[in-house]
């Protein structure tokens, strides 16, 4: 997920940049109301928590192995706005000082792997929990939800970065519908891992569970879910989404190979040199069934960005009614 | 992707670039990534300048090439989405040993394989010459907001710490005989993913203690960075200026 130098035009990674830092901002601001002169030390050792909750490789079938993403997690269990800043600081720290992730491709990835998963990740997992029982399987279910479908916003918001950024002319149907159906994949590994953890912190400190602060413990107490039924029940997700994108896939049957056809297309050689710089059209260009495609990016990508504004109004909300000295003392 | 490795990329030796101060060092870095990320893909020659300018940094450095190779693995899985690039990219065709392949596309893995592979190695000249403390210290003097570099320096300060303790956990775990092949497995990574948060959120908690009765009030005090000189900052800026004029050429000769 640390995309590299070069893999979105300039434009793209400028307002991607410029998204992402006011965004972190405002969590700054949040986060400080939240903690108080506690949030320095508690952030930073958290922070150094996600940095090894992402070398926690987990096997996922017959060898291979998947590691966690942490953003869902982190908005969950610290609050979305510390739980962004977290991982913000994680990634920028991976690009500075361990190579990891290009320093231009700050802005897009801060925005896929922290804001959007913590933020996003967060409202799905509060809008679970309206429907699923005040229990510690409610609220394991809920994180579930929450972690695996922030995994597939990341690759939705991905792809229409793309749309955007595009350095080469690759549809956007193609890379969405690749994108999304690779990480519905490797978001339900990040969904069970996820829940369990934070089965594993309520049946210790359910206190430190900032998403399930409004549970005391005889409704904690109720029943546990065993991975199986997870497992289960991540796959039936998966299954569901997987329909309703093959959807999308058969109304737009052979786009792919009509484009192959088309050479029309691209544009002349001369204004190739413009075409890398700024905001190119390559996306639009490339797309085999234009109204279609502009169509679903604009009902996923404002479906994320209702996900995402969700998380941060739920995050101002918290503020007010949370009493910032609640977390015990212990040591 | 971009786990295992908490142990920073630094390599200890005495050179110009180790010595030269963070800060300028950073700007330095950003001035090259940024000037490789906005040259246009069609001006070849300009990458291969670029390559002896990193190339150079590098010997400067004292970095075996081998050892920035090794390094810029970390970038593989792009790489191998960049040579996906001409079969399924759009656009006129061209055929290579048979295959048909879009000529876009090809321009396109060619930029992308270009530009990562350049910036990546930028980044692991800063890495291998900069310890981590230094490179705080360095966005410290480039008055990045205060809170933000007080939360990465506590991380820093405990991510060895708590990655020892994950370190711990698997060990424990691998002695008694846990070797899982399937997600269904996962639980006791999970719990222990889950134990690891609370005895880091705890530890944050007793740093948070034992800073009050040390007289926390709320405010860091501020990092001792020493002052980058005149020098360091034009060494900076020769650099930062071969890349620039190397991306302007570019710009103008297309």
């Amino acid at each position: 997920m640390h995309a590299p130098d070069g893999f979105l035009n300039a434009g793209t990674a400028m307002a991607t940049g410029a998204l992402s830092m006011g965004t972190v901002t405002m969590a700054l601001r949040q986060a400080k109301h939240q903690l108080q002169d506690k949030l320095v030390p508690l952030a930073g050792i958290t922070a150094a928590f996600v940095f090894a909750a992402q070398m926690f490789n987990f096997p996922v079938a017959a060898g291979t192995t998947g590691h966690l993403l942490g953003g869902a997690l982190a908005a969950i269990l610290l609050g979305p706005s510390v739980g962004a800043i977290v991982v913000t600081i994680v990634v920028i720290i991976q690009a500075l000082a361990f190579a990891d992730g290009g320093l231009t491709a700050l802005g897009y990835n801060v925005l896929n792997m922290a804001v959007i998963p913590a933020y996003g990740g967060y409202a799905v997992f509060r809008l679970c929990r309206r429907g699923f029982p005040k229990t510690t399987g409610g609220v394991m279910s809920a994180v579930g939800l929450a972690g695996w479908s922030s995994v597939v916003m990341s690759s939705v918001a991905f792809s229409i970065e793309w749309l955007f950024g595009a350095t080469a002319p690759v549809a956007f149907d193609d890379v969405l519908f690749a994108m999304v159906g690779v990480h519905i994949l490797i978001g339900t590994g990040e969904g069970v891992i996820s829940a369990l953890a934070v089965g594993a912190v309520l049946a210790s400190r359910p206190d430190l569970v900032h998403g399930a602060s409004d549970l005391d413990r005889r409704q904690l107490a109720d029943t546990r879910v065993t991975t199986r039924t997870f497992v289960i029940g991540g796959i039936l997700v998966s299954l569901v989404f997987a329909a309703v994108v093959s959807q999308f896939a058969v109304d737009n049957p052979d786009g792919l190979e009509r484009v192959a056809q088309d050479t029309g297309i691209v544009s002349s050689a001369s204004d190739h040199a413009l075409a890398d710089s700024l905001f190119a059209d390559y996306a639009t260009g490339g797309i085999a069934n234009e109204s279609l495609s502009l169509a679903v990016a604009g009902v996923v990508g404002a479906l994320v960005t209702l996900a995402v504004a969700a998380g941060i109004l739920l995050a101002m909300r918290d503020k007010r009614g949370r009493d910032p000295t609640h977390t015990t003392m212990n040591g | 992707m971009g786990a295992g490795h908490s142990h920073a990329l630094y390599v200890h030796e005495h050179s110009p670039v180790h010595r030269l101060a963070p800060e300028a060092k950073i700007v330095a870095v950003f001035g090259i990534v940024a000037s490789i990320a906005i040259t246009p893909r069609q001006a070849v020659w300009a990458f291969g300048l670029y390559a002896i300018v990193v190339a150079g940094l590098a010997t400067i450095s004292r970095l075996s090439p081998g050892f920035v190779a090794l390094r810029l693995l970390a970038i593989a899985p792009f790489v191998l989405f960049a040579f996906f690039i001409p079969f399924i990219a759009t656009g006129e065709t061209t055929e290579i040993g048979g295959v048909s392949v879009s000529v876009e596309g090809l321009w396109g893995m060619w930029n992308v394989l270009a530009k990562a592979t350049l910036g990546a190695s930028v980044s692991i000249v800063l890495t291998a010459t900069t310890e981590v403390p230094d490179i705080i210290r360095g966005l410290s003097a480039l008055r990045i907001p205060a809170l933000f570099i007080a939360i990465a320096t506590f991380m820093v300060r405990y991510l060895e710490l708590i990655v020892d303790e994950l370190g711990r956990m698997r060990m424990a775990m691998s002695s008694r005989g846990y070797d899982p092949r399937w997600i269904s497995q996962a639980r006791p990574i999970a719990s222990s993913a889950g134990a690891l948060f609370v005895r880091s959120y705890e530890r944050g908690e007793r740093v948070h203690a034992a800073m009050l009765s040390r007289g926390f009030n709320g405010a860091m005090p501020a990092l001792d960075h020493g002052r980058a000189d005149a020098g360091e900052w034009a060494a900076a800026f020769v650099v930062t200026a071969c890349a620039a004029l190397i991306s302007a050429i570019a710009f103008l000769t297309l």
